[in-house]
């Protein structure tokens, strides 16, 4: 069974280009991302916290969902040479897009946060702000500790002139389960943050 | 004759991507600790004690590293370095907001450490997991 899965994947070895683990076009994208959100921060640009907050923000948790309770249940039902042939072409743009919309959304959050003054103790909104750290902790050390080396790893064992079909659907096995829970968990960041917002 | 990758199967090895990511869950606590209580002063003994935990987490992670021998080291090297500069890059702007928000003194210290720690455990989760899985050097 192995052995046929191993083959099935090898046979796509010829026909699939070498995989760029992080598309460096991308690149000039984030540093004008990282660029503007330290101007907003540097200069307390009211409109550009805003603006990098929300846009970021709704994109993270948009494409969390998505991934996590869309793209993962049918990855999950997809053949592993299916899944990896997807995965190719997927891992790599989320390698460049998650680190950058979340950037975008806690630096600039923290600041929004502190503007608006829901940092303070005496704030309603104080208790609502701190489960929303613990929502984003436990999101990122799940993403930072799980679910990113994972893409990484099935990047990286794609590249190889034979790669480990059992390995790869094992790794991205992780990668659907992790993508799941982060995606639950960001159903709990829409009604803290509607919440806050609507106080 | 074994398939091609068998000369690479999965090796045992010994749980470094766990106490990687356990020194990132006690500096995330830690971060979330400082940060509940700004811009008052947090309690630092509390936050002291987990940048402790972490970085004996992360220094025996460290040491378990350095001491394995059938390991593919160009390959975790390759991912650290990068993955090191893109964290480095992100502690930066964290630490550029706490500077920013006027933390200072044993706060601003604390914090410094457990972006360093951050920083440095996210990469070699990374770096770990790739490279136990490539081709040996």
């Amino acid at each position: 069974m192995d052995d046929t899965v191993e083959r099935d994947v090898a046979s796509l070895a010829p026909v699939r280009p070498h995989i760029q683990v992080v598309p460096l076009a991308a690149l000039p994208v984030v540093g004008a991302a990282v660029i503007f959100v330290a101007l907003s921060i540097g200069f307390n640009w009211q409109w550009g916290l805003m603006f990098n907050h929300v846009v970021g923000g709704g994109l993270w948790t948009g494409i969390d969902l998505f991934v996590g309770l869309v793209i993962g249940p049918i990855l999950g039902r997809l053949s592993i040479p299916a899944r990896a042939e997807f995965a190719a072409r997927f891992m790599p743009k989320m390698m460049i897009i998650m680190p950058t919309v979340v950037m975008m959304t806690l630096a600039t959050g923290f600041q929004v946060a502190r503007q608006a003054g829901n940092l303070a103790a005496s704030s309603p909104n104080h208790a609502w702000l701190i489960v929303s750290f613990c929502v984003v902790g436990i999101m990122a050390v799940i993403a930072l500790g799980v679910l990113e080396p994972a893409n990484v790893a099935v990047l990286y064992e794609m590249n190889k002139v034979v790669p480990n079909g059992e390995r790869i659907g094992r790794l991205m096995k992780r990668f659907i389960y992790t993508a799941g829970i982060t995606g639950l968990m960001q159903v709990a960041t829409l009604v803290i943050m509607t919440r806050l917002s609507s106080r | 004759m074994p398939p091609a990758h068998a000369l690479d199967a999965d090796r045992p090895y010994p749980p470094i991507g766990w106490l990687s990511s356990g020194a990132l869950a006690c500096v995330v606590v830690g971060g979330i600790i400082l940060a509940s209580y700004a811009p008052r002063t947090a309690p630092l003994p509390l936050a002291t004690a987990l940048l402790c935990v972490a970085a004996v987490l992360l220094g025996t992670a460290g040491a378990l590293l350095a001491q394995l021998r059938a390991f593919s080291w160009k390959t975790f090297g390759n991912v650290f370095k990068w993955a090191l500069l893109a964290y480095a890059i992100t502690s930066g702007m964290i630490e550029f907001a706490f500077i920013h928000d006027h933390t200072r003194g044993s706060s601003l210290l604390i914090v410094t450490l457990m972006l360093i720690i951050f920083a440095l455990s996210v990469p070699t989760t990374i770096a770990f997991t790739v490279a136990r899985f490539a081709d040996l050097d």
